[in-house]
C-alpha cells in the first residue's frame, strides 16, 4: 500500500533532499503518522498544536485538493499521488 | 530612501529578507512587506503626499520598493466619483464610486500592483516577468512589462473572455492558455516558479505587488478629505484587495495622517457562483473551504483564496459583512452603474453594486449611511457578459419617415 509523496521544497531538509518519497498509508491521517515516523519534524511543519493540518497546507490526491474529499480522512490506495502544497499565491 | 524593513510571516511573525520569497518555510503562510513606520512618520505629511504624482508613487514611501519606481508613472490616482443617482435608486444617503475602469493602462486595478511588483522586479535583477491571471492581471504585466522591457509569460485559464485574451495578445508577450480553471493555472505557476527563475508578480514577488493594492485605499481616503469612510465594499477574488484597502486605512491611521480613527466597515462582495470568503463570513466559520467556481465573473473565479482567512477576520473585526450574487444580479448590477453614473464596469463590478444592493436591502448598510463600492475593471472586456440583458438597437433606413416611425412612442424630452 505505497503511495508517491511530493515534498515541497522547504521540507526537503528532512528528507534528506528527496522530492518525492514512497510510504505506506491508508488515509492522509496515517500518511502524516508514517512521514513524521520516516522523516522526524514533519509534523510539526504540516500540522499546527491541535494536529490539524495547517490552514496554508494545501493536500492534494492525485491532483484533487482533500478539501473536496474527506479532509484528513480521506482514503488512500497503493500507487495514489499525494502533493504537499505551501500556501498557494495567486489572485 | 527606503523604509521596507523585510518580509514576516502572517501566521507567526518570522522575518525574511526583501527577496523573491513569498511562503514561511516554517508555517507555510505567505509573506508580508513591513516598514520603519517610525521613519516614515517624520518624513510622510499630507502636504508631502498632496505635492508628489498624480500616481501610486505619491504614497512611495508605504510601498516596498528600495529605489526609485521605475514603472507606473500614470498608473493610479483614479477619480472618486459622488455617485447621486445610484445613491438614489440604492436608498441610500451617499454612495462614492472608486473608479478604477479608467486606471492606466489597461483599464483595471491590476496597473497598481504590477507596477509596484515591476519595479520590484527590476531591483531583484528579474529579465523575465510572469503571472497566473484571470484576465486583468494578464493585461497589466503585458503592457506594464512591453514599456519596462522584460520579457513576459502570461498564464490563464482557456476559458477567458476573448477580449481579456486580446488585450494581452497585442502587447506581444508569450500567453499561455491552460486547460484548467485558475487554480489549476496558479498551482502549476507555483510549481514553475520554484523551477525557473522568473519573477511571477503573484507568486514570489506576491509580497511586494500585494501592497500596490493599499494605494486603491490610500486614495480613497485623501480623496475624502484624509478620512476613512463608514462602508467600503470590496470584490474579493483571493482576498488580497480588500485585506490591502484595509491596511492602508490603518496605515493612514497610524501615521496621524487621518482626521479621526478608522472606523470603516469592510464588506466582502463575492459571485454566488464563487463565493468561499462569503460563505465563510455568513456562515460564521472559520474554515475556508475551496470551490470549483461557476460564475460569469471570471476576474472573481479564484476557489481556493490564498488571502480568504485574512479578508474574512478583516470583515469580522471592521463589524462589516458580505454578500453574493448570481449572474443576473451581476448583469443588473453593471447595468445599473451604467445607467445612474454613466460608468461601464465588469463582472466583478457587477457583482459589488449588486453585493451593495442587497448588503443595503438587508441593513447591513444603513440609509442613512456613507459607502464606498470598490470599482475595479472595465466593462469593455467583458462585454460579453451583457449581450443578452442590454437593450436593442433601432435599425431605420436614412429617411425621416423611418426615423419617426421608428421613434413612436419613446420618450422625447425637449
Amino acid at each position: 500500500m505505497s503511495v508517491k509523496v511530493r515534498i515541497p521544497t522547504p521540507l526537503q531538509k528532512l528528507t534528506a533532499g528527496e522530492a518525492e518519497v514512497q510510504i505506506e498509508a491508508t488515509s492522509i491521517q496515517n500518511l502524516f503518522v508514517a512521514l513524521e515516523q520516516k522523516y522526524p519534524g514533519m509534523k510539526e511543519r504540516l500540522c499546527d498544536e491541535n494536529g490539524k493540518i495547517r490552514r496554508f497546507v494545501n493536500v492534494y490526491v492525485n491532483e484533487e485538493d482533500i478539501r473536496f474529499l474527506q479532509q484528513e480522512n480521506s482514503a488512500l490506495k497503493a500507487g495514489d499521488d499525494v502533493s504537499i502544497v505551501p500556501a498557494i499565491a495567486g489572485g | 530612501m527606503s523604509f521596507v524593513l523585510g518580509l514576516k510571516s502572517k501566521e507567526t511573525g518570522r522575518e525574511y529578507p526583501k527577496k523573491a520569497l513569498y511562503v514561511c518555510e516554517y508555517d507555510f503562510s505567505p509573506l508580508e512587506a513591513f516598514y520603519d513606520y517610525d521613519g516614515i512618520k517624520k518624513v510622510l505629511t499630507r502636504e508631502k503626499i498632496e505635492k508628489g504624482p498624480k500616481s501610486i508613487w505619491r504614497y512611495r514611501e508605504l510601498l516596498p520598493i528600495d529605489g526609485e519606481p521605475t514603472v507606473g508613472f500614470y498608473t493610479g490616482f483614479t477619480p472618486l466619483v459622488k455617485a447621486h443617482n445610484l445613491a438614489r435608486e440604492l436608498g441610500v444617503r451617499t454612495v462614492y464610486v472608486k473608479d478604477d475602469s479608467v486606471c492606466h493602462p489597461t483599464f483595471s486595478f491590476k496597473d497598481r500592483v504590477v507596477a509596484v511588483a515591476l519595479s520590484k522586479a527590476r531591483e531583484l535583477g528579474f529579465k523575465t516577468v510572469a503571472c497566473a491571471s484571470t484576465g486583468n492581471l494578464a493585461n497589466s504585466v503585458s503592457a506594464h512589462g512591453a514599456n519596462a522591457g522584460f520579457e513576459r509569460y502570461i498564464f490563464i485559464p482557456h476559458d477567458l473572455e476573448k477580449a481579456k485574451i486580446m488585450a494581452s495578445l497585442v502587447y506581444n508577450p508569450h500567453v499561455v492558455t491552460v486547460n484548467g480553471n485558475y487554480d489549476d493555472v496558479n498551482r502549476l505557476c507555483g510549481e514553475i516558479a520554484s523551477k525557473y527563475n522568473w519573477g511571477f508578480v503573484n507568486v514570489n514577488l506576491r509580497p511586494y505587488y500585494s501592497e500596490g493594492s493599499k494605494t486603491f485605499g490610500f486614495e480613497i481616503a485623501e480623496q475624502l478629505g484624509w478620512r476613512a469612510p463608514q462602508h467600503i465594499v470590496a470584490p474579493a477574488a483571493s482576498g488580497s484587495l480588500l485585506t490591502k484597502i484595509w491596511k492602508a486605512l490603518k496605515e493612514f491611521e497610524q501615521l496621524e495622517l487621518l482626521s479621526g480613527p478608522v472606523k470603516t466597515k469592510m464588506h466582502c462582495a463575492q459571485a454566488m457562483g464563487c463565493s468561499p470568503i462569503s460563505t465563510a463570513i455568513l456562515d460564521n466559520v472559520d474554515f475556508i473551504k475551496p470551490v470549483k467556481p461557476k460564475t460569469i465573473a471570471k476576474s472573481l473565479a479564484i476557489g481556493n483564496p490564498a488571502d480568504g482567512y485574512y479578508a474574512k477576520d478583516i470583515v469580522k473585526k471592521s463589524g462589516g459583512s458580505a454578500a453574493m450574487v448570481t449572474d443576473a444580479e451581476i448583469q443588473e448590477g453593471i447595468l445599473m452603474l451604467a445607467r445612474t453614473e454613466g460608468i461601464f464596469t465588469e463582472t466583478a463590478g457587477g457583482v459589488t453594486v449588486a453585493s451593495a444592493k442587497k448588503l443595503i436591502e438587508s441593513g447591513a448598510i444603513g440609509p442613512d449611511d456613507e459607502v464606498v463600492i470598490a470599482i475595479t475593471g472595465n466593462g469593455m472586456k467583458t462585454q460579453d457578459a451583457i449581450q443578452d440583458v442590454v437593450s436593442d438597437v433601432i435599425p431605420i433606413e436614412p429617411t425621416m419617415d423611418s426615423f419617426e416611425k421608428a421613434i413612436q412612442g419613446k420618450p422625447c424630452r425637449v
